[in-house]
């Protein structure tokens, strides 16, 4: 800082929030540094200005601040890298590397050390495309390097308007990623183009033709998901519950099976822990879909529930735009964030400093208009080569006392496309996954036509209804077609909504296998069958639900999987 | 030379307010009044405003009192020395030893890197079926014990830490009463555990603001034997209701919008980077957590349970004496209950499957319905299922419960109603049924 430049000064501290009386300019959300006498520099982005004093939000503890303090504007917003390099990496809220910070400072993280986001040494296959002479704008591609399984599209930087003409390319070849790959020009300026762009997060990428209509469903291999309550590539989806019900397996099983080009699992405020095993897991397992590894396709995002509020505010936008930035390369991408009750808890925290008038549960008027406009930033999307890319957000919400009255999840229920219940009691009876069959919807095509799961859904209320009346009336004054009823829908229970995340056959159910396996189980519903007793019948339904439960052990399409059938039907022929 | 400050222009609960330069955020400063001299903490900054927290209580506190800044935060003495020794919450000696003042380390540090963890992979044995088999426990975990009033809480936190491996225990009691501090300390030493043992005490008749420290300081003593002497660290904290309590109070004090029922709307983050300190290193010892949460009336959806429950990594419901079945939960025991014994998972999972339906049953016997064959055989598998796993008085290594389990079933069903895979019943039922 030179001698002439004037000094903006810290003026007070309150938990994360400090206020500053700034010399010269200051933009709404622009980035600054608080430089306390330790020689440190805390990285904190402007969330109000009052006058000469503006109010920032600080990304880091605010233990050793002093009034007077110096404050450095950077005139920037909160903005992330984007290149090549972002595929296999653990990001904090703020994409700092993990690893990177560990090497640095060990066992703890440290205040105020930050580090590049995309390694500056490694060198990329560059292939050029666009040839010169070519007229580009934003979001156009002029090069390709591969990631992973993918061609990583470098593209013409999203922020520049107009359009423009390439005046010059590099040589094939390997290169750094701020390696010059061309040049550009309106007929006035001349640009340069590098492998690496930044964009500021809280801003959607939109350079795009158009918005489509999500049809296509993301295959999940979770049974009770696809068959009954799908999720489309591009659609939203959330699934609250009380904590213990399961959200966290789920959004594993969702992570590691899903038929997505790249995942995003946003760890926004929850358990460290919970990463960990993504961490050290994920390098290991095999993506079936690909022959590579699981984390070739993954990038985390992490800012657990210890880490600073404020950078977990801005985790959430983080992740969404990495996912926008793939989007643009035509691929589908799914973004896991859990949990966005826990962002919207940061949101609270930072509204009561500010001092603002709360809404209801003191979470911030505002509350409802940012969860929607997260949540728009998913989408299926033509691009401007007329290829496709999606965005599914698949939101965990984790309401207080898992009652879901409350603002976070009705806030979220209003723009996601589909609701994945948990259920506590389901969880409590080891019915997994938790998600309530009867309570759950969901507005996307199902891979099963519709009268098919109508049947079974049916039959699922029906035996519900049973269940409700035999604990008023009892089990003897039930009339044994009834209980008939109420034990087929206790079998679609128990063979197909649950299901073993543990089994490394049962957990990942094809959408081929799930066609199959619900029309044997629509034939079991069909069929009427005549029993002398109800104890017949319970003995009945249990021998079946123990040869359809081995079944689902046995893998698809083998001799054993053919075996086991023949059993089964060899069962139903009996009675 | 430290400036002295005498203008104290507000005394609001706990907090007092001077007007002071040159003081930063977090700094400890030392309150001398007429009743005595006191630690307190800088809260808040604004301008020349400074907002102290002072742990003794304001109680005393004259519009003269004097104010003298230390220029460090809240620290804590780091060594060997701590074992055996009873401090308060500030750190002063509650036993009659001298005060420590080597090694003096940061409270209340950063979090653990996420990237240097590792998974968690030790299971701790409890002799307890309710745990070891259902609910186990693993090295790392941070759990509470969800309670009410009068359960033995303490007495079952007591005993998981004398039949747990570990190598050092440090026991943070937050508004414990007298009774139950002189409990901890005889048991540990009966045991003769007090000489692995640190204890930071806060009772329920010493300031507020000091309980607000226990957790932190326990957990900076921990995190010192585990980083610095790769020790295994059991942390044991009770009563955690009385530390949010303690927030509750000082938010109100400082006029904070509450959220909930008077809770700070940051009560999850200050909770989360408490129990988050729970850890297991790769090239150092490790941290586990197990605290006591009473539920206030019971009710589970209370803000402090269900924030708890949020971060920990599972629960254990103590009701009527009995870790309960439902509810109660170790997140973590995936990661060890696939390399105990083949049949555990499975075991696990339909037995507490058909302890449900017992309790369905039961609901119906109570209503004076006929029970059918398979109510009947409920009936018996519950009683034998809450004798033989459910009793806190068993006392049994987890292979043992597991025959136990198989016994139990076999006593009461045919291996086609316990639902369980047929090849493992081909290895486990006993032969003799």
């Amino acid at each position: 800082m030179t001698e002439t430049t004037p000094i903006s000064k810290v003026t007070g501290v309150n938990g994360n929030m400090v206020s500053v009386e700034f010399a010269g300019a200051v933009m709404q959300n622009e980035v600054a540094y608080v430089l306390p006498a330790d020689g440190s520099k805390l990285k904190s982005e402007v969330i109000r200005v009052r006058g000469r004093e503006a109010d920032l939000q600080v990304f880091e503890s605010t233990t050793g601040v002093k009034v007077g303090d110096p404050v450095e504007f950077t005139s920037q917003l909160l903005s992330v890298e984007l290149g090549p390099g972002l595929l296999t990496q653990v990001y904090d809220g703020l994409q700092n590397p993990l690893p990177e910070l560990a090497k640095q400072a060990g066992y703890f993280l440290k205040k105020g050390l930050y580090v590049y986001p995309l390694d500056r040494e490694k060198k990329w296959s560059y292939t050029p495309v666009a040839k010169i002479g070519a007229r580009v704008q934003a979001g156009d591609t002029i090069g390709t390097v591969p990631e992973g399984i993918f061609k990583h599209r470098i593209m013409v930087p999203f922020a520049w308007t107009g359009e423009w003409t390439v005046i010059w390319t590099i040589e094939p070849g390997d290169y750094t990623i701020d390696t010059v790959v061309a040049k550009v020009s309106d007929g006035l300026n001349e640009r340069e183009i590098t492998m690496v762009q930044t964009w500021p997060v809280k801003i959607p990428i939109t350079a795009y033709d158009d918005k489509l209509l999500p049809r296509e469903p993301l295959i999940t291999q979770v049974r009770i998901i696809d068959t009954f309550f799908p999720v489309a590539k591009g659609g939203t989806f959330c699934t609250p519950g009380p904590f213990g019900a399961g959200k966290t397996v789920l959004q594993h099983a969702l992570s590691q099976r899903s038929e997505a080009d790249v995942v995003i699992v946003a760890a926004c405020g929850e358990r460290a822990g919970e990463v960990v095993e993504i961490l050290r897991e994920f390098p290991h397992l095999d993506d079936p879909r690909t022959g590579q590894k699981l984390i070739d396709r993954t990038i985390i995002i992490c800012n657990t529930s210890s880490m600073p509020v404020a950078a977990r505010e801005a985790s959430i936008y983080t992740s969404v735009t990495l996912a926008e930035y793939y989007r643009q390369m035509g691929l589908n991408v799914l973004l896991l964030a859990d949990s966005t009750s826990r962002w919207a808890q940061a949101l609270r925290e930072e509204s009561g400093r500010l001092e603002e008038i709360p809404g209801e549960e003191a979470f911030p008027a505002y509350l409802e208009s940012l969860v929607a406009s997260f949540y728009e930033r998913a989408g299926l999307v033509r691009l401007k080569d007329g290829n496709l890319g999606s965005i599914t957000i698949c939101g965990a919400v984790s309401p207080a006392g898992g009652n879901f009255e409350e603002p976070v999840t009705q806030a979220t229920l209003k723009v996601v496309g589909s609701f994945l219940a948990l259920s506590r009691d389901r969880a409590n009876a080891r019915r997994y996954p938790s998600i309530h069959p009867l309570d759950s919807w969901s507005k996307y095509n199902s891979i099963v036509p519709k009268e098919k799961i109508d049947a079974a859904r049916q039959m699922l209320r029906a035996g519900n209804d049973v269940n409700q009346m035999m604990k008023v009336v009892g089990e003897e004054g039930t009339p044994t077609s009834d209980f008939v009823t109420y034990l087929k829908s206790e079998f679609i229970d128990s063979v197909y909504l649950q299901q073993n995340t543990f089994d490394p056959v049962d957990s990942a159910c094809g959408s081929k296998r799930q066609e199959y396996v619900f029309d044997k189980l629509l034939s079991v519903i069909a069929k009427s069958f005549s029993f002398p007793d109800k104890n017949a019948a319970r003995t009945y339904f249990q021998n079946l639900r123990q040869a359809f439960i081995d079944w689902n052990y046995i893998a698809w399409d083998t001799d054993d999987f053919k075996t086991q059938e023949a059993k089964i039907d060899e069962l139903l022929a009996t009675a | 030379m430290k400036k002295i400050y005498h203008r104290i222009i507000q005394i609001s609960g706990n907090v007092i307010t001077v007007e002071a330069d040159n003081v930063a955020n977090g700094e400890l400063a030392e309150v001398k009044s007429p009743r005595g001299t006191s630690l307190a903490q800088v809260i808040r900054l604004d301008k020349t405003r400074v907002y102290l927290q002072v742990f003794a209580g304001s109680r005393g506190i004259s519009t003269d009192s004097e104010v003298r800044f230390l220029g460090q935060p809240m620290r804590v003495s780091a060594s060997d020395a701590l074992l055996g020794r009873i401090f308060t919450g500030n750190g002063s000696p509650r036993d009659k030893g001298p005060a420590l003042t080597d090694n003096m380390i940061d409270i209340g540090g950063p979090s653990v890197n996420p990237a240097n963890r590792v998974i968690p992979k030790n299971m701790i044995r409890t002799g307890l079926p309710m745990i070891d088999i259902f609910n186990t426990l693993v090295e790392s975990q941070k759990l509470p014990i969800f309670s009410v009033a009068g359960e033995p809480y303490n007495e079952l936190l007591a005993r998981i830490a004398m039949q747990a491996e570990v190598d050092i225990i440090v026991l943070g009691g937050m508004g414990l009463k007298y009774d139950d501090y002189l409990y901890f300390k005889e048991t540990l030493d009966q045991q003769g555990a007090l000489s692995r043992t640190v204890m930071f005490i806060h009772t329920a008749a010493d300031p507020i603001v000091e309980c607000l420290l226990v957790p932190d300081m326990a957990l900076a003593t921990a995190e010192y034997f585990a980083t610095q002497e790769n020790k295994r660290v059991l942390v044991l904290l009770t009563d955690m209701t009385n530390f949010c309590d303690a927030l509750k109070e000082i938010a109100i004090t400082m006029e904070q919008i509450p959220s909930n029922r008077g809770y700070p709307g940051d009560l999850y983050s200050q909770l989360a980077s408490r129990y988050e300190k729970a850890v297991d290193f790769e090239t150092a010892g490790s941290i586990t957590i197990l605290a006591v949460t009473t539920m206030p009336g019971d009710d589970v959806t209370h803000p402090v349970p269900d924030n708890t429950g949020y971060i920990t990594e599972g629960q254990f419901y103590l009701v009527n004496g009995r870790i309960e079945p439902f509810g109660s939960l170790s997140r973590l025991k995936q990661q060890v209950n696939s390399e105990t014994r083949a049949d555990h998972r499975a075991l696990m999972d339909n037995m507490i499957r058909l302890y449900a339906e017992y309790k369905e049953a039961l609901e119906k016997q109570s209503m004076g319905f006929k029970m059918s064959d398979w109510d009947s055989k409920l009936l018996k598998y519950g009683n034998l299922f809450e004798q033989r796993m459910m009793d806190l008085r068993v006392n049994i290594p987890l292979e043992e419960a597991l025959d136990l389990g198989w016994k139990t079933l076999a006593e009461c069903f045919t291996p086609a109603e316990t639902g369980i895979k047929t090849d493992l019943v081909k290895q486990f039922w006993p032969k003799n049924s």
